[in-house]
């Protein structure tokens, strides 16, 4: 898949990549531990020492959202990563064989969807239980298969029945490697812009979850979470606010582009 | 992609629009749009009752809307009610023969009287004519019997209030209730303050019915509570003719509330939250007179070693979480005891453990955890002060190399899970005396009380006990008493923060808030300003 460069492709690795180089760094170094309160530097306003100021036990913000948009990141990419694999395998097997398996499962698949994805994902919180991060990436990893497994299996099923497939088929290639070696690379052009789309609905429905208070708990942070906090303490401290939910936008809007660059600069292409 | 600039465009209008709004409800809308959203029909109505008083601004609806945390107990029976938070709104609605004064004491209230005899065993109450229950009844000997009854096991069946069971005999005659006791108990009265209800009315669950100053309306789960003033109240009616209490878990939806006019009052607030709320509110503080504590499931591992609790005693600066979490607000205690009970309170053990993190990774090493281990901290996430308090304590912890895991838990599965089957490791909560005596606080650590949710199993406290309850010498039963909070102390059966302060915000121009020592809030005391 050839893809044409063009300004929203350019600024949306380069606003993602700045986030990301910022995240990666905070993995290893933040200036402050993002969990050492100081009594002394409650509620402080931005400043030099504290680039986006301190929360209400004197934790350094900056280096909370370090630490924040890491756990934010991994988790929505945890999620894509599974909501797609799964997805892809589910869409592929019901896209190419279609018949009973195909109707049983998207019925399964329609059945999923039709759940609001948030209710989805509180159902199965609480059957796994709250107050970890592998339990948020399993929820919302399930809430996303279904719209891939759809996505995909429009794909598998529309190629299925193409001439090069047929001519596969005839030279005796077995379903396996038709599946992988001469469908799938054919779906890329269709999943990457669906990747960036999910990515950044994770990235949200991550921070919804947290900020109603099944996601990620204290004294861990993710964006979600610290929006959430800041809500309490929105008149005392309306930096905190701010800058966790600019991250969250900076973020969903870097991978955005992304996205709207590789539909366009493939369309220039062809 | 125009479409994308524009969304992107719109995103960040919204958020300034956000941000903007709310500062401009701070500063000045809330005083005059603010009572007026109250509601146009409840103006009417209150015009209606109280026309010539109209005309005179500000108009404060006949009405009181109060913020709390959390829903009630399912069932709103007074006798089987277990949270504190219940007990508080529910005083508006039940009284007992006695009740209690803001200065502590108690006075007759269902009863007129009451003798005592001289040997302490035989008490004779005499009842206050014509006090009315809610549903227009008349309170008689048949009901105090039956209410009294209920909790002392008087059918045979295990009583609700152990301590009760030393009643062994009660009869009733006109208008006399006599109460016999197989031992004296210098407690009895307090314990007296219990719901008086109706004898033949099996609704209480849902649709309680007392003899308070105020009268229950309606409730709607998770979101109000409504009582009304009780009109034929035998005391000095309450001011205020509605109350609705508003259950948001979300600390910050209470702001807001007081913000935007919505509600009234809000009690329990922490100083940062106060901080936000500008000149339309008074903020007026007392003690919660609770125990908030690290409560330690003693039957878990590794909380089964004394050591291993004292370790944590040690790592954990008391001083630090108040001022960290409360901005210094906050008596910090050592042991199951708050201030109010001055005659029973042992001021000494609260630096028993002094913060020393040496002393607390020595104790571990000992105890065979030289690296420390992992364990949960499960919190009630609508109490705001108890997971700010957690995660304070969690860093602290950090440092003795113990990693301790918050996991907040709604208050219905903390009350069921905790609470109620015990499954937790530590969990931070409050403990409540709901009658002005430190017995309560103390006789749930006894190893087979049924409120016993730590699990603390020691013979020499139960025997330490058996021994205070049995005395009839005053002098020897506070002794008693304050050796069973040495024995708490000594074995770090729990770690002991504070006694929280109690910050409650009202808005200007309501007055008579009146701080009790117990958790309560008396409505009836409340009214609007002339």
């Amino acid at each position: 898949m050839r893809i044409k460069r063009n300004g929203y492709l350019t600024a949306g690795l380069i606003l993602t990549g700045i986030i990301v180089l910022m995240i990666i760094i905070g993995m290893f170094w933040t200036p402050y531990s993002p969990l050492t309160m100081s009594a002394k530097e409650k509620l402080q306003a931005p400043s030099l020492r504290h680039l986006m100021g301190t929360d209400n036990f004197g934790r350094d913000i900056f280096s909370r959202v370090l630490k924040g948009a890491g756990t934010t990141l991994t988790i929505a990419a945890a999620t894509i990563l599974i909501g797609s694999v799964c997805g892809t395998i589910v869409g592929a097997l019901t896209g190419y064989f279609g018949g009973v398996v195909d109707d049983v499962l998207m019925r399964f698949n329609d059945a999923l969807t039709a759940f609001p994805s948030i209710l989805l994902a509180l159902l199965v919180i609480s059957l796994v239980g709250p107050g970890n991060k592998y339990n948020v990436i399993l929820a919302l990893g399930i809430v996303f298969i279904p719209s891939y497994a759809r996505i995909t299996r429009t794909a598998f099923a529309s190629l299925r029945d193409a001439n090069y497939i047929t001519s596969a088929r005839l030279m005796g290639a077995s379903n396996a490697r038709i599946l992988l070696v001469h469908l799938l690379p054919n779906t890329v052009r269709i999943l990457l812009p669906a990747l960036t789309i999910g990515f950044n609905n994770a990235v949200l429905a991550e921070a919804s979850m947290s900020f109603l208070g099944i996601g990620v708990t204290p004294p861990d942070a993710s964006l979600g979470y610290m929006l959430s906090e800041a809500q309490g303490m929105f008149a005392a401290a309306p930096w905190y606010s701010i800058c966790s939910g600019l991250v969250i936008i900076l973020l969903v809007f870097g991978v955005g582009l992304i996205g709207e660059g590789l539909q366009r600069g493939e369309r220039e292409v062809e | 992609m125009k479409r994308k600039i524009l969304a992107a465009v719109l995103v960040l209008g919204m958020t300034l629009g956000l941000i903007t709004g709310c500062a401009g409800t701070t500063s000045g809308s809330t005083s005059s749009g603010g009572t007026a959203d109250t509601g146009s029909t409840e103006k009417e109505e209150a015009a209606e009752e109280a026309a010539p008083a109209e005309e005179a601004a500000p108009v404060h609806a006949d009405e009181i809307n109060i913020g709390i945390a959390q829903d009630l107990d399912e069932s709103l029976d007074p006798h089987l009610a277990v949270a504190a938070g219940t007990k508080e709104v529910m005083f508006n609605v039940f009284e007992g023969l006695m009740k209690a004064t803001p200065e502590g004491d108690l006075i007759p209230a269902v009863a007129s009287d009451v003798t005592v005899s001289d040997d302490g065993l035989t008490y004779v109450f005499t009842l206050r004519p014509d006090v009315k229950f809610h549903n227009g009844d008349t309170v008689d000997v048949q009901d105090v019997l039956y209410s009294i009854g209920r909790n002392s096991g008087a059918d045979g069946s295990d009583p609700l209030i152990p301590a009760l069971s030393v009643i062994s005999d009660m009869q009733g005659e006109g208008d006399k209730v006599t109460i016999t006791l197989s031992e004296p108990m210098s407690e009895i009265l307090n314990y007296l303050t219990l719901a008086i209800i109706p004898a033949d009315y099996d609704k209480q669950d849902t649709e309680p019915v007392g003899t308070g100053p105020y009268k229950f309306v309606s409730r709607t789960a998770q979101d109000n509570f409504v009582l009304e003033r009780f009109d034929d109240y035998w005391g000095t009616p309450a001011s205020i003719g509605k109350v609705t209490f508003h259950i948001n878990e979300k600390v910050d939806g209470l702001i807001r509330g007081l913000q935007s006019g919505a509600l009234d009052l809000v009690a329990h607030m922490t100083s940062t939250q106060t901080a936000q709320l500008g000149d339309d509110f008074n903020i007026e503080q007392g003690s919660m007179n609770l125990v908030q504590a690290l409560y330690l499931n003693n039957k878990e591992k590794p909380f089964d070693d004394v050591r291993v609790r004292q370790a944590l005693s040690y790592a954990i600066d008391k001083q630090g979480i108040i001022d960290l979490a409360f901005d210094g607000y906050g008596i910090p205690l050592g042991t199951s005891m708050f201030p109010s009970f001055s005659k029973y309170y042992d001021e000494s053990l609260t630096d028993y453990y002094p913060h020393d993190t040496a002393k607390a990774k020595e104790l571990l090493k000992e105890a065979g955890y030289p690296d420390g281990f992992e364990m949960t901290i499960t919190v009630p996430s609508n109490y705001q002060p108890h997971v700010d308090t957690a995660q304070v304590i969690a860093e602290q912890l950090a440092e003795i190399g113990v990693k301790a895991t918050i996991v907040p838990v709604e208050w219905a599965t903390w009350l069921s899970d905790v609470y109620g089957d015990r499954k937790f490791q530590s969990t931070i909560t409050g403990l409540t005396s709901d009658n002005m005596t430190a017995r309560k606080l103390l006789e749930r650590f006894r190893s087979d009380a049924s409120n016993n949710f730590t699990n603390y199993n020691n013979p020499e406290y139960d025997e330490l006990l058996a021994k205070a309850l049995a005395s009839t010498d005053d002098a020897e039963q506070t002794e008693l008493y304050r050796a069973m909070e040495k024995h708490l102390t000594e074995n770090a059966a729990n770690v002991y923060i504070q006694d929280m302060a109690d910050l409650v915000a009202v808005r200007k121009g309501l007055e008579g808030l009146t701080f009790y020592p117990l958790y309560v809030l008396d409505v009836a005391a409340l009214h609007w300003a002339e």
